[in-house]
């Protein structure tokens, strides 16, 4: 059997996320992929599905690459950040997202009430934080090579964290693992992990520098390759905001301190549904996670609708031209 | 040369084999999504639903053991709960001689079986998905509940390529080894960084090859009359059976569910 199950700790089984928490995994990965088919329409057309198809597969094989890192350990690769800096972060989550759907109904390699999870943090946080990366340095560096390889390697590096932060949040907003050890733990792990990606990445995009430079080119104007530093940095708000707002303040806010001062608290009316009722999730005990995990809810949808209202401007505006 | 990527699928003759796919997708999710509601502690549900996955793999005829070893694939992951029995808070169940005496907390070991259980009952549903369902059936079963016709494509374009790539991966690490004179019991020479770098450009020219070997693809099928879909000619049909199947299943799960957050 191919060895590629040895360290990966990411890809999450069914049983151990909650359904709401699964559903709203499901929410965000559907949005990403719907934005994703939209956006890589125009650039590859009818190429799209085999290149892609492909690519999927390619990506499947190389994580069974590995090399040894200390003692019986290997590192392996994850491919989220390599396939986003050469074919594009949507291109990736396309290709990402058949990955992982392939390993979870194949090779049950990751459950399938949680693949909406799986495919947010491998394929989406891991494609968007990389490429976000390495054009951030490549840009910054003036020398081509020593972008590649610093922007390649941070780029992947921090990918792989990303993806271990929000799947900690993710075990700890389901009661799976109490976050103050989960994400510590998670974290130590996918440091080395998250080396043996940069490495690899970085070597891979060196060869295809010296050997096919066009397809990197070709890469930097791949679709969202612009857009991604500003997506990047907003989904690392997003999870910067989970990770921190857990020393948030119980207090009320300005308005209803007033309010409750004042005795009109009891004349609000209720609301017509309760979605998030008070900033939180029904069915998760933890109060402080429940409300991190509603606030990136929060701040995802609003996110995502942002760039749906985005994307239907522009080709509003696109229409008009023509 | 090939690698053991085996396809999952088993062929029988069953009632269960003859079902729709999108019922057997259906029903899978439905089982999985069951397990989720049920709270923690439930055994009764969990049994109960185990019950009812059990009498499906019987009567699609696969073989209970080679569903249950199949079924071990999840168990590293259970490194995340393990936690559970030491922090969540309730009524003593043992305590650990060490670190200054470790409680085990009744809830918390509870939390955690159960985890175990859903995960594991979960995982051998989907064994069962893929035991009874060839992969190309699979794929159309997702399109036909609309997952969009470009992923569908994709993924089923990956499953077809999978074995060939995976085959020239295997090459490139054996041709690395012929080239490493690895020896039995020692780590390979030379440094991290320099494995490392190996690595990505065996990495790196895999994936160039698979792009190159995309462009042949796509000029092959653009030469057969491709134009971006692909078509199925035999569209399956939901019958009685997938509908009788499709409610006495919701149901009865609905009902384990809803009885076992009342008792």
């Amino acid at each position: 059997m191919i060895p590629r199950l040895s360290i990966f700790l990411l890809h999450i089984p069914d049983g151990f996320l909650t359904a709401p928490v699964a559903l709203v995994g499901w929410l965000l990965a559907i949005l990403f992929i719907v934005l994703a088919l939209r956006q890589t329409r125009e650039q590859f057309d009818e190429r799209r599905i085999p290149l892609m198809g492909v690519m999927a597969a390619f990506i499947f094989a190389a994580q069974a690459i590995n090399f040894p890192v200390l003692g019986g350990t290997s590192g392996h690769l994850l491919g989220g950040a390599l396939a986003a800096i050469v074919l594009g972060p949507w291109a990736a989550v396309l290709v990402m997202a058949a990955v992982i759907g392939l390993q979870g109904l194949l090779f049950q390699d990751g459950g399938l009430l949680v693949m909406g999870w799986n495919i947010v943090n491998m394929g989406v946080l891991t494609a968007f934080t990389g490429v976000a990366v390495y054009r951030l340095i490549r840009n910054w560096l003036s020398d081509d090579r020593a972008g590649l390889i610093v922007g390649g390697a941070a780029g992947a590096w921090l990918s792989v964290m990303a993806a271990a932060v929000a799947t900690s949040l993710e075990l700890a907003a389901s009661g799976t693992s109490p976050l103050n050890i989960v994400l510590p733990a998670m974290l130590a792990v996918h440091v080395l992990i998250g080396v043996g990606e940069a490495i690899i990445t970085a070597g891979a995009l060196l060869l295809i520098y010296s050997t096919r430079p066009d397809l990197l080119r070709q890469g930097t104007d791949a679709a969202g390759q612009k857009s991604s530093v500003w997506i990047g940095a907003g989904l690392a708000i997003a999870l910067a905001i989970a990770f921190f707002s857990f020393i948030a303040s119980g207090n009320p806010d300005g308005l209803e301190r007033v309010a409750g001062d004042h005795g009109f608290l009891g004349t609000a009316l209720e609301p017509l549904y309760n979605l998030l009722p008070d900033y939180t999730i029904p069915f998760v005990d933890n109060k402080t996670v429940s409300g991190i995990i509603a606030l990136v809810i929060g701040t995802l949808v609003v996110f995502g609708l942002v760039l749906l209202i985005g994307q239907l401007a522009r080709r509003r505006r696109a229409e008009r031209v023509q | 040369m090939h690698i053991h990527l085996t396809d999952q699928y088993r062929q029988r003759e069953s009632i269960v084999h003859h079902l729709d796919p999108r019922t057997k997708i259906l029903v899978a999710l439905s089982l999985i999504l069951a397990l989720a509601l049920v709270p923690a502690g439930a055994f009764v549900a969990y049994g109960l639903l185990y019950l009812f996955l059990l009498a499906a793999v019987l009567l699609a005829r696969i073989e209970v053991p080679y569903v249950i070893k199949r079924s071990f694939i999840a168990i590293p992951f259970a490194l995340a709960a393990v936690t559970l029995p030491f922090t969540v808070p309730g009524e003593t169940l043992a305590t650990l001689p060490i670190l200054g005496g470790l409680t085990i907390s009744v809830e918390g070991t509870i939390r955690f079986v159960s985890i175990l259980l859903k995960s594991w009952i979960s995982v051998q549903a989907a064994i069962l998905l893929v035991a009874i369902t060839p992969f190309p059936d699979l794929l159309w079963g997702l399109r036909a509940l609309h997952v969009p016709a470009a992923l569908v494509a994709i993924v089923s374009f990956a499953y077809r390529y999978l074995f060939v790539l995976s085959d020239e991966a295997l090459r490139l690490m054996q041709a690395r080894a012929a080239r490493s004179a690895v020896i039995d019991g020692r780590r390979g020479g030379g440094s991290l960084l320099w494995r490392g770098k190996v690595t990505g450009r065996m990495v790196g020219s895999l994936m160039l090859r698979s792009m190159e070997r995309s462009e042949r693809i796509y000029n092959a099928m653009i030469a057969r009359g491709y134009q971006g879909q692909m078509r199925v000619l035999n569209r399956p049909q939901m019958g009685r059976q997938d509908y009788l199947t499709l409610i006495v299943s919701v149901s009865l799960f609905a009902m384990i569910v809803l009885l076992s957050w009342a008792i």
